[in-house]
């Protein structure tokens, strides 16, 4: 007898919880002919909660130390080893090839990999101490910009997600990955395995639905400190651009091909802040002078 | 104190104006030479202590601003662009230099045009000014040092809009870096204090700096509008209000230009009961009352422990009573004169918004003149966290104080603001500086010291105070393609 | 004026001082331009506020009276003058100093207490102070005993002030803290509080023995203890800055740091001290320059 298989549904992923959007909408994914799922179509109050959530567990994950998140880090690249049959199996369903959906899987992986080890380093290499021409002490190190909003480019499966939330929460920021439905299957299975890295809910949320739809709320959010757009919609990029003014959002382009094909650190950089930190340095005892 | 009469006066102790010499009137700086406008249109320039006129300064129209965005281009592409960095280095040595040896000159017009007592521009914004082209100098020959791994290139043509409160120091903040990263500029100072930038003008000149390299155009705010809106910018640097931050922000939306805002702020002073108080006294009145309060990065909310409130209070009230508000030329004076008639009359209203709030007013008694634009030093006790004095930005000498009772509820407060440009936290106890430091939301944050500058170190806001940094290393990155 | 012996108890713990801050805050001081008539106002106030000293190993009968003179006559050919607030000697030469200055208005202060050091007996040093008053001086200038001090032994600083305060009857204490020997401003602070609340009607930077003696950051400190101590009590305490000040324009920077951190009613020679030999001259000159705008050579100012 032939057993029936079991289909996955395909949910949000909202403050560690795996919730069906409030608004009970869908979009039927296809791979080519053939129904693959119903996929979560998020609405703006899906937004609102996922960027609650982002902000409430922001302030703790960057409070971890940074060997603590880089473990974590590692621990996702662990996991995603583990189910690396499934991942190859859904790029397949959108599109890839058998060879690049293995190629795309392993440099998902690698890249995790990659930016665990930043994660107790970057801040070494970008952090400065400034000599200044008075009697204080005088240092820069960055922190993170706090709740970001990250939009791959439509089409991107796995490696172009991956390549912006690994840089992102090793920076020490909370996101929300806004996915179009172009190829939205593999981040939902890579929220399940961020689920089970111990990393903190909410630190992640991962969102599946119209760009169009949603960015116009993403981008007047006044708790949303940045956007990472990966896009080449100039339009949407404008309109984004537009918005953020409404309090100072940092809109920051990347251009996908690049961000997949290089590794380094600028991007952690670049969804950091700059703090500065000045102290007095007391000045007695050094060549006898006194006071 | 005992009540005596006040039998030791200082004297008056003016600075001499003659040390200066300002012309009656300025042209537009393009393509290194002072040129006239198109239109020709003047304006004048007065002087905030005593209304006089002190110049007529050239409103720029829209031919002028493409004019030096055109000789700003062909420097770029020009001689500018070829020239090593070690050799573009040696012409901000160069500015450096000449700005030091015109420090007195430039301070007294600094003084006369923006009402800042002789004492500050002296000692800080002329100094520094000539410190950030040193600084930043050095670095012409070294950027690549600065982004391992990446080779970094400069943006173009920048276009940059500074504000009224440091004049010359702005200037010198936008445009030692802009060129040392290779860059051109065209840069507007704000109406009301135009001088020292037309000044900065004659050393780039006298430092045979190529022409077009640096272009300096006067004007209102229709200028900057029409210098961030030309086609051929590729870098915004502006610091001014979080109002025009953000219509900046929407003007460039959707263009390839770069941009750095360092925007507004409405800092917060934080005093713990085991502080050394009488220097975080001195702290409070620097954070305030600095610059006649005409700081992005003021102290303008005080938190105080409430165990030593009244402690604090009592020696704040005791530290204004002896500062000196007057002629800002007089080198005794402590407060100089409110930047412009507009300005003073936000900071009253604020006045009379924290009174009607209900807190409790304070102000020395101090003589004022009579022409000129002059406000005491101010303090409101009893504010809640729910008055607009303690959440809007006022741009004066206004202190809104309120008591605290626990480091976590003192966070939250100190944190719940729109701002995040810097902060300040004073205790003796080392572990408690680290925990506060890094939990307060703002680019800079002064320890036990507060409005301390320096050009190695990085200047910049957290959410609507801007972003980017200027200084530091950390202050090439505005101004590079890596 | 005459404070109480042990006025206050000791006090529990002091302010903390940051260094760097208290730096910043004197070099404003220092960054006041005192001119024309407010200078000529100031040196004069400087003048009458200065005690002439002599502690030396090799003074003499003929050294002390010459300061004497000095006091009185400090320069003859500017009539009108202020004269200094009082002579500093040993106390062997006390009852010479009172009888040269007899019927003037210009006081005599003794060091005692086993002047520089302190390192003796309270019985020798009570002696040594009883020595001074019994021949007549208005003034006893103490030393604390900085070794108890940095052993932490706060109680037995306070109490020796104490009961030199007690032994000094009618005549002002002034207690020197030796700051040079203290190392920090914290024990600064400490210091000042403790010989406050202990009876001092004056607190004093230094012995004139020890490097560095005055500095604006250490006086700075102490008038904030004074300040503290008014504030809370309504009691006014004296200051008294001495060795290292040697300059008049120094010395008016220390005047706009008394008035800006006290007030103007410690400008007064009752109130505020410069512990100086030296000082007296440049002063002199300075009024002269001012009188008749011309610099000033030291030849034409006698030393004494």
């Amino acid at each position: 007898m032939k057993r029936l298989e079991i289909l996955k549904t395909y949910k949000l992923y909202i403050g560690g919880k795996f919730p069906r959007t409030e608004s009970g909408r869908f979009h039927a994914y296809m791979s080519g002919k053939k129904h693959v799922a119903n996929v979560c179509r998020a609405s703006r109050k899906d937004f609102r909660d996922a960027e609650g959530s982002a902000r409430s567990a922001q302030v703790d994950w960057w409070r971890k130390t940074a060997y603590n998140r880089s473990q974590i880090l590692y621990r996702i690249a662990e996991m995603m080893e583990g189910r690396k049959e499934q991942f190859i199996e859904e790029l397949i369903l959108q599109g890839h090839t058998k060879a690049k959906a293995l190629a795309e899987v392993e440099k998902s992986i690698d890249r995790w990999i990659y930016h665990a080890g930043w994660c107790d380093k970057y801040q070494q290499l970008f952090s400065s101490v400034n000599p200044v021409a008075s009697a204080h002490f005088n240092f820069s190190v960055l922190e993170p910009t706090g709740v970001v909003c990250l939009v791959p480019k439509p089409g991107e499966a796995l490696l172009g997600i991956v390549s912006m939330i690994a840089p992102a929460i090793a920076a020490g920021n909370s996101v929300i990955v806004l996915c179009d439905l172009k190829s939205p299957l593999s981040v939902i299975t890579l929220s399940e395995v961020l689920h089970t890295s111990d990393l903190p809910g909410g630190v992640v949320n991962v969102l599946t639905g119209e760009l169009s739809e949603l960015l116009p709320h993403v981008s007047v959010h006044m708790d949303v400190n940045a956007i990472v757009y990966a896009g080449d919609d100039k339009e949407q990029l404008k309109s984004l651009q537009l918005d953020a003014a409404t309090n100072v959002k940092r809109i920051i382009k990347v251009d996908s091909a690049e961000l997949n094909s290089t590794e380094d650190p600028y991007l952690i950089r670049e969804m950091s802040e700059v703090k500065t930190t000045w102290h007095p340095i007391e000045q007695i005892g050094a060549s006898g002078s006194g006071y | 104190m005992k009540k005596t009469s006040e039998h030791w006066k200082l004297a008056p102790a003016p600075e001499d104006r003659s040390q200066a010499t300002i012309a009656s009137h300025y042209d537009l700086f393009i393509d290194g030479k002072f040129q006239k406008s198109a239109k020709g249109k003047r304006f004048k320039s007065i002087n905030p202590a005593d209304e006089k006129v002190l110049s007529e300064i050239t409103e720029s129209t829209d031919a002028d601003v493409d004019k030096a965005v055109k000789a700003a281009r062909k420097a770029y592409e020009g001689e500018w662009g070829k020239l090593s960095g070690k050799e573009r280095g040696k012409y901000l040595y160069r500015i450096a230099r000449i700005i030091q040896e015109k420090a007195r000159e430039l301070a007294i017009i600094e003084s006369l045009d923006g009402g800042k007592p002789i004492r500050e521009s002296r000692d800080i914004d002329v100094p520094l000014a000539a410190a950030h082209f040193f600084y930043y100098a050095g670095w012409a020959d070294k950027l690549d040092y600065a982004f391992p791994g990446r080779k970094p290139r400069p943006l173009g043509v920048a276009g940059q809009v500074i504000p009224w409160n440091f004049p010359l120091l702005m200037a010198a903040w936008k445009i030692a870096p802009a060129l040392a990263c290779g860059n051109t500029v065209v840069i507007k100072p704000a109406e009301n204090t135009s001088l020292t930038a037309l000044k900065l003008a004659e050393i780039i000149q006298e430092a045979e700096l190529p022409p077009g390299v640096v272009n300096i155009i006067t004007g209102h705010g229709k200028v900057g509008a029409a210098i961030i809106g030309h086609k051929d910018i590729d870098k915004i640097a502006f610091t001014g209000s979080t109002g025009v931050g953000k219509l900046i922000q929407r003007s460039i939306a959707g263009t390839h230009k770069k941009a750095t805002l360092e925007l507004g702020g409405k800092a917060a002073n934080i005093i713990f009961e085991d502080a050394t108080l009488d220097e975080a006294v001195e702290g409070i009145v620097n954070g305030i009352y600095f610059n006649q309060g005409h700081v992005c990065c003021a102290g303008s909310r005080l938190y105080v422990e409430e165990s030593v409130h009244d402690e604090v209070i009592r020696r704040l009230k005791h530290r204004m009573g002896t500062l000196i508000v007057g002629d800002p030329m007089d080198k005794n004076t402590d407060i100089g004169a409110i930047n412009s008639s507009e300005q003073l009359e936000t900071i009253q209203k604020y006045i009379g918004i924290g009174k009607k709030e209900g807190a409790s007013f304070y102000q020395p008694a101090c003589s004022l003149p009579k022409k000129g634009f002059w406000c005491p030093p101010t303090l409101f006790t009893d504010v809640a966290q729910s008055n607009r004095i303690a959440q809007e930005e006022i741009f004066g000498p206004v202190l809104a104080v309120q008591s605290f009772r626990t480091v976590d509820e003192v966070i939250k407060k100190a944190n719940n603001t729109p701002y995040g440009l810097s902060a300040g936290v004073w205790t003796d106890k080392g572990s408690k500086i680290f925990n506060l430091t890094s939990q307060l939301h703002a680019g800079v944050i002064w320890a036990n010291t507060f409005n301390k500058f320096d050009p190695t170190s990085p200047f910049g806001g957290f959410k609507e105070s801007g972003f980017g940094r200027e200084g530091g290393m950390h202050g090439l990155a505005a101004y590079l393609d890596f | 004026m005459l404070r109480k012996s042990a006025a206050y108890p000791l006090p529990t713990s002091s302010p903390t001082v940051d260094q760097v801050g208290v730096i910043e805050r004197t070099s404003r001081f220092t960054a006041r331009s005192i001119k024309k008539e407010s200078k000529v106002q100031g040196l004069n106030m400087v003048l009458s506020m200065i005690d002439l000293t002599t502690l030396e190993g090799m003074d003499t009968e003929g050294k002390v009276k010459q300061l004497c003179y000095k006091a009185q006559h400090l320069h003859d050919a500017y009539p009108g003058l202020n004269s200094v607030a009082a002579v500093c000697v040993y106390p062997n030469y006390v009852a010479l100093a009172k009888k040269e200055l007899k019927g003037t208005t210009t006081g005599v202060a003794s060091v005692a207490t086993a002047f520089p050091s302190g390192n003796s007996s309270l019985k020798l040093k009570l002696e040594d102070v009883k020595m001074a008053v019994d021949s007549g001086a208005d003034e006893v200038d103490m030393v604390i005993s900085r070794g108890r001090f940095h052993q932490g032994d706060y109680a037995f600083v306070y109490d020796e002030i104490a009961s030199v305060k007690t032994a000094c009857g009618k005549a002002r204490l002034k207690v020197i803290l030796e700051t040079g020997e203290l190392g920090t401003l914290d024990k600064v602070r400490r210091a000042s509080d403790i010989a406050i609340a202990a009876g001092a009607d004056f607190i004093k930077t230094s012995t004139g023995k020890i490097q560095p003696a005055a500095t604006m950051p250490v006086t700075l400190v102490m008038l904030e203890a004074i300040r503290d101590h008014y504030f809370k009590t309504g009691e006014m305490v004296g200051m008294k800055p001495a060795g290292g000040i040697s300059k008049s324009k120094l010395a008016l920077h220390y005047l706009i740091m008394v008035k800006e951190t006290l007030g103007e009613a410690w400008l007064d020679p009752t109130w505020f001290r410069f512990g100086a030999s030296s000082l007296a001259n440049d002063v002199l000159m300075q009024i002269m320059k001012q009188a008749t705008s011309n610099y000033q050579s030291a030849d034409y100012f006698s030393i004494d």
